[in-house]
């Protein structure tokens, strides 16, 4: 199989047709709707999958289609569609995801009254996902890039009669909105330098020999290289679209939209195209640049571990796991790994989108209790839902050499230890580690084991098969994903990197490294069990306080408070923006408006002095001869109607006369 | 010269109907409406015509009429097309039958809500027709005697139109917007005098021929250059307007009938741009160039202040008024981008035709998506009015951020609908309003950088007061008017919210249709930036 990059379009098409689709049929339609987006969806992984073998086939080649949008001067604007390893791989993943999530809804969305439109959104919402993907062009992924950001929009907040779901959507609407001005600002100065946003161009592209040269070249602004200034633009745009600190703070608010929302946001799109992104325009960016981005990871990193242990919410301690392991993504990106990125947000985008369902799972049979001290006791209630989930936990901790998250993690160690910048990002990952292993273990105890500590707990039972399967099928690739890529045959790097003979090395190579990662994970687990997974614990009630509320009560309270951004930002921002509005309509009213005002008293003080002298000074003679002109006046006045019909008859009159004399006028 | 005078056809027959209408008193109201529409449509049809007979690459103004008219004064009536008038005539084909028929009830007196004062639709009919025509005439005139009597005969109806059909502040609002607006004109007229004064012509491609060659500066001695360019400045930053000369605007948009709020944002708002691009620019390119960094933060102050003040707005209409500002004032800080740049050894050529294009996407796009959110606005009058059964003489009334919520589970049409018009007016890519912004920004940042990254808090600003303004209004539990019914759109609302979204989405995609009108004009432009 192999694919011409001229028909790329089709992956992304496919599923917006189903969009159109679902827009244009009435709410009764749902399997037709519901129908076309899978089916659409389906096809696409088909599609994608000739991609890739396509890519795979010459991984160094990036294959490309571009034509002309419109004229511009001289010159054009152009956009296209490209095709290499990283599209390709990108491409499978969302689309095979992408199809789970949707099947899973099918189940988890039945009784919604809207059903017809969420399917509607969710198209919508792969296809600018897909598009963003196949782009060879920056400005033609800033075009799917915001079109990605308007569905997350619909979906975070498609239970739109709750306050709080709205306020969520326009939240990471405005919060991602933010870092794309950056993006955007980046876009620019790039267009302004290079000429061109095409990423691949027979040699003119961006991101080819000869733009990157120039720009290499290029004058600095501020003690900062342009090519490092337009990087970290660029890095703007991903650091609002992925959840990086600081612009974090919009992700765990998303939870308000429906379950597989927040999968299909977390796991597969959304989140990943800010990874994507940084790895797509990797040759553009220059140590400076990529320096900073590790230590926004390693924040990132630390910070979204941190907050996730003192959360109580399922899906927002899921939600923290995000932000962290997007950290980790971007300080791979930082310490010169972009393989070992996208290893990590492949193997995350199985497991986490399998933790996401199995959370909706457990909601979903919990009628809505999603606080995990409510929880318990699902283990045996819950068997499959249970035994999957674990798998994805143990992915996500990186659990040694069976689950993916461990390769991948380990490939992002490697390379953060290995960097000749600063160690703070190696440090903070290990860290990083530990605290992973220990809230993982926290929310499978306080969810799984133990006694219900709720009605809806207690009553609680296993999901039909559609939404189980999908569960079943993400466990498997949750395990087997993490083996594309062993430092003992690192398959997916190589492709990535566009090499064609993979350069392993033997797992006893920095064995030390993955000694110590795994003992950090056990750890944490230990920790984490003795904490939570003590049979004193687990028998409690569920308003018993947590063990660290007891220990550091004030501390506790503060991450679980998320460590005050949204109150920070609040009294910053908010207020600046607040004053800015209110100064700007204040000027208006009463600087502006009040001179106004003043010509206006001017005028009208003037007229009556004017008058006055007039009426005292010179026309007290006429006044004789005006009274008898008024009494014409007023015979005359009988023919005025007052009548502002009868004027204006009068004034089209006057028009069309005026439009006859000029253009007769004018021939004579 | 063409045998039929397909020019002069576009402005006057909606002149005609305007007659038509005064004359046959005692016709029905449904007549009315359909001869209203017709000849407001004509302008629609004609551009048709125009558009198969304009040849984009031909620079020179085409389908030309020119006659003597006034020969002491050395007047000639001077029609003329090229790709910047052909664009807004298309525009203001487009838009007024779309306001014709957001204003069906003022023209149907027996409607359930005929919500107006005045009870004469061949009067509202009529007025629109004249506007409809005068504005037209502004965008094909080349001369400036008749160009300034179509300038300042728009004013009456639009005077007329909001003082008789507007909301309860309307008379003064009028007031203040005719006064604010011909006292701008009257120091244009001024300037103008003095420009024929000087150099015996009125006539706009030779005063631009004695601007560019410098002939003008030294006809107008000492500083005399400098006033009367000031003079004509004013003329055009009122009417636009400029900040701060905008604040006659967000009164009277907001107490305007639907109708002609949308034309006022939609059409006459253009009419001052376009007086920037066709008279100030060309005559006075020297002037504007050492005025550009002052107007430039003008122009930064309207992105700005524009956004911000809107957000403090709770009036929707003043709200979306106040978007308006913002918008234009894109298309100025683009303008006056290119007018710095002028001159300099620098490479323009690319960045000022980004900016020049994206300035004439700008102008089109904004008319249709602003048209739409007074026209959505519209919508909630009515159904307010309907909530609090109003007396129908009462007027409409105001509507507040707070009047509503959940109207998109009410009434999930419009709500799709007028979606679609915010997230245009805020840029989202895909649709119309992204074309042009991101043009003007890619200009504006090869001109001058940091002014565009300035510009990025307007885009900001304005995100947040739209999706403010969706959220309050149609998200969340219904309340307020909405708690009780509230219909979706009926026929005439879908007639008239409908074309302008397909528009957006069209142009949105495939902005070629737009730029291939005007792509070699402003490519000349570009390439020909000189000062004398």
């Amino acid at each position: 199989m192999s694919l011409s990059a001229q028909y790329l379009w089709i992956i992304p098409a496919l599923p917006l047709v189903a969009a159109g689709i679902g827009a244009l049929t009435p709410r009764s339609g749902r399997s037709l709707v519901a129908g076309a987006a899978i089916v659409a969806l389906v096809f696409s992984f088909f599609i994608s999958c000739a991609a890739l073998s396509t890519a795979l086939a010459n991984p160094a080649a990036h294959l490309t289609h571009n034509f002309i949008w419109f004229e511009l001067g001289n010159d054009t604007v152009r956009l296209g569609w490209l095709l290499d390893p990283l599209t390709a791989f990108m491409c499978t993943m969302v689309t095979f995801v992408g199809t789970l999530i949707f099947i899973f809804s099918l189940g988890y969305m039945q009784e919604d009254e809207n059903f017809k439109q969420f399917f509607c959104f969710l198209s919508l919402f792969a296809a600018a996902m897909l598009g963003l993907l196949v782009a060879n062009s920056l400005l033609l992924l800033f075009i799917c890039w915001e079109l990605v950001g308007l569905a997350s929009y619909l979906l975070i907040g498609f239970w739109f009669h709750k306050p709080a779901a709205a306020a969520a959507a326009k939240k990471a609407f405005i919060t991602t909105r933010i870092g794309d001005l950056g993006f955007l600002l980046g876009l620019l100065w790039l267009y302004d330098s290079a000429g061109s946003l095409l990423l691949f161009d027979n040699g003119n592209g961006v991101l080819e020999a000869t733009a990157l040269g120039a720009l290499g070249s290029a004058a600095t602004v501020c003690g900062l290289s342009v090519a490092s200034a337009i990087g970290l633009l660029l890095f703007c745009g991903a650091v609002g679209k992925s959840g990086q600190f600081p612009l974090h703070v919009w992700l765990p608010d998303a939870m308000e939209g429906p379950t597989p929302v927040s999968a299909l946001i977390h796991a597969a799109t959304m989140v990943a195209a800010g990874v994507f992104l940084m790895a797509r325009v990797y040759p553009l960016l220059t140590p400076d640049a990529l320096q900073v981005i590790a230590i926004i990871g390693a924040i990132t990193a630390l910070l979204g571990a941190t907050i996730a242990v003192a959360q109580h919410d399922l899906k927002r301690i899921l939600a923290f796991s995000t932000v962290s392991q997007l950290g980790y993504m971007m300080l791979a990106i930082g310490v010169g790994a972009p393989g070992a990125a996208i290893f990590h947000l492949l193997t995350h985008a199985f497991f986490k989108a399998l933790l996401f369902l199995g959370a909706g799972s457990v909601i979903h049979a919990a009628h809505h209790e999603q606080d995990i001290r409510q929880l318990g006791g699902l283990s045996v209630k819950m068997k499959l839902t249970f035994a999957t989930f674990a798998i994805g936990t143990m992915a996500l901790v990186g659990v040694p050499l069976f689950f993916s998250g461990f390769w991948s993690k380990e490939a992002i160690l490697h390379a953060a230890h290995a960097t000749a910048g600063s160690h703070f990002p190696f440090y903070a990952a290990l860290v990083g580690v530990v605290l992973t292993a220990f809230y993982n273990t926290r929310l499978m105890a306080e969810t799984f084991f133990g006694y219900a500590r709720s009605h809806a707990a207690e009553h609680a039972h296993e999901n039909s098969a559609v939404m189980t399967t999908p569960l079943v099928v993400l466990a498997f690739f949750a395990i087997a994903l993490g083996f594309l890529g062993t430092p003992a045959y690192p398959w997916l790097q190589a492709r990535l990197s566009g090499e064609t003979a993979v350069h392993g090395h033997s797992l006893l190579d920095g064995v030390g490294l993955l000694v110590l990662s795994s003992g950090l994970v056990a750890v944490g687990i230990a920790a984490g069990f003795a904490l939570y997974g003590r049979t004193r614990r687990l028998r409690t009630k569920a308003t018993a306080p947590d063990p660290l509320a007891i220990a550091a009560p004030r501390t506790h309270a503060f991450l679980g408070d998320r460590l005050k951004f949204d109150e920070l930002y609040a009294a910053t921002f908010g207020v600046v923006n607040t004053f800015l509005a209110t100064a700007s309509d204040w000027f208006d009213r009463y600087v502006w408006g009040g001179i106004v005002h003043f010509f206006a008293l001017l005028g009208e003080f003037s007229g009556t002095v004017n008058r006055e002298a007039d009426e005292q000074g010179l026309n007290a003679g006429f006044d004789a001869t005006s009274e008898k002109l008024r009494a014409t006046g007023q015979a005359y006045s009988r023919a005025q109607t007052g009548d502002a019909h009868g004027y204006l008859r009068f004034l089209a009159v006057g028009f069309v006369v005026l439009a006859l004399v000029a253009m007769w006028g004018g021939v004579a | 010269m063409n045998a039929v005078p397909l020019l002069s056809l576009v402005v006057f027959t909606p002149w005609i109907g305007a007659a038509v209408l005064a004359f046959l008193r005692g016709i029905s109201p449904a007549t009315t409406r359909a001869l209203t529409l017709a000849f407001s449509l004509s302008t629609l049809a004609l551009s048709g015509l125009l558009l198969f007979q304009f040849d984009p690459h031909s620079l020179s103004p085409q389908l030309v009429e020119r006659h003597t008219w006034i020969v002491a004064l050395n007047v000639h009536y001077h029609l003329g097309l090229d790709g910047l008038s052909l664009l807004l005539v298309l525009l203001t084909g487009i838009l007024t039958p779309a306001a014709l028929l957001a204003s069906w009830y003022h023209l149907s007196p027996s409607l359930p809500l005929p919500l107006s004062p005045s009870s004469s639709p061949r009067l509202f009919g009529s007025l629109f027709l004249l506007l409809q025509g005068a504005a037209l005439g502004v965008f094909l005139a080349l001369d400036f005697f008749h160009w300034f009597l179509f300038w300042e005969l728009s004013l009456v109806p639009a005077f007329f139109l909001i003082k008789l059909w507007g909301g309860p502040g309307a008379p003064r609002a009028a007031y203040q917007f005719v006064v604010y607006t011909i006292g701008g004109s009257a120091f244009m007229l001024v300037g103008f005098a003095a420009l024929f004064v000087a150099t015996g012509t009125l006539d706009f491609a030779q005063l631009a021929q004695l601007g560019r060659d410098g002939t003008l500066a030294a006809k107008l001695p000492g500083s005399g250059h400098e006033i009367v360019f000031f003079g004509v400045l004013l003329g055009f930053a009122v009417k636009v307007p400029l900040w701060p000369f905008h604040t006659w605007l967000p009164a009277t948009y907001a107490e305007a009938p639907t109708g002609a709020a949308m034309f006022l944002t939609g059409v006459m708002s253009k009419m001052g741009v376009y007086g920037f691009l066709r008279i100030l620019w060309p005559i006075f390119p020297a002037p504007l160039h050492y005025a550009a960094p002052w107007l430039s933060a003008l122009a930064l102050g309207g992105v700005v202040f524009g956004a911000f003040a809107a957000m403090k707005q709770t009036d929707l209409k003043r709200m979306v008024a106040y978007s308006s500002i913002n918008h234009l004032s894109y298309c100025l800080l683009a303008l006056f981008a290119v007018s710095y740049a002028t001159g300099r050894n620098v490479a323009t050529g690319p960045a000022a035709s980004a900016a020049l294009s994206g300035t004439l996407l700008q102008m089109f796009n904004h008319g249709l998506s602003a048209a739409a959110l007074f026209a959505c606005v519209g919508v909630l009058q009515t159904r307010k009015a309907h909530a609090l059964s109003l007396p129908s003489d009462t007027g409409v009334p105001p509507v507040s951020l707070h009047d509503f919520g959940g109207v998109r589970t009410a009434a999930p049409i419009f709500a799709g609908l007028c979606g679609l018009s915010l997230f245009s007016s805020l840029g989202l890519p895909g649709l119309n309003g992204f074309v042009g912004e991101f043009l003007i920004f890619r200009g504006v940042f090869g001109l001058h950088p940091v002014a565009a990254a300035i510009a990025t808090l307007g885009l900001l600003a304005t995100a947040l007061f739209l999706l403010t303004f969706w959220q309050r209004v149609f998200h969340g539990p219904r309340a307020g008017v909405t708690a009780t019914a509230f219909a979706d759109l009926n026929p005439i609302e879908l007639a008239t919210l409908l074309p302008l979204a397909v528009l957006m989405a069209v142009f949105g995609l495939f902005p070629g249709l737009l730029t291939g009108l005007f792509n070699p004009l402003i490519t000349s432009w570009a390439d020909h930036l000189t000062l004398p």
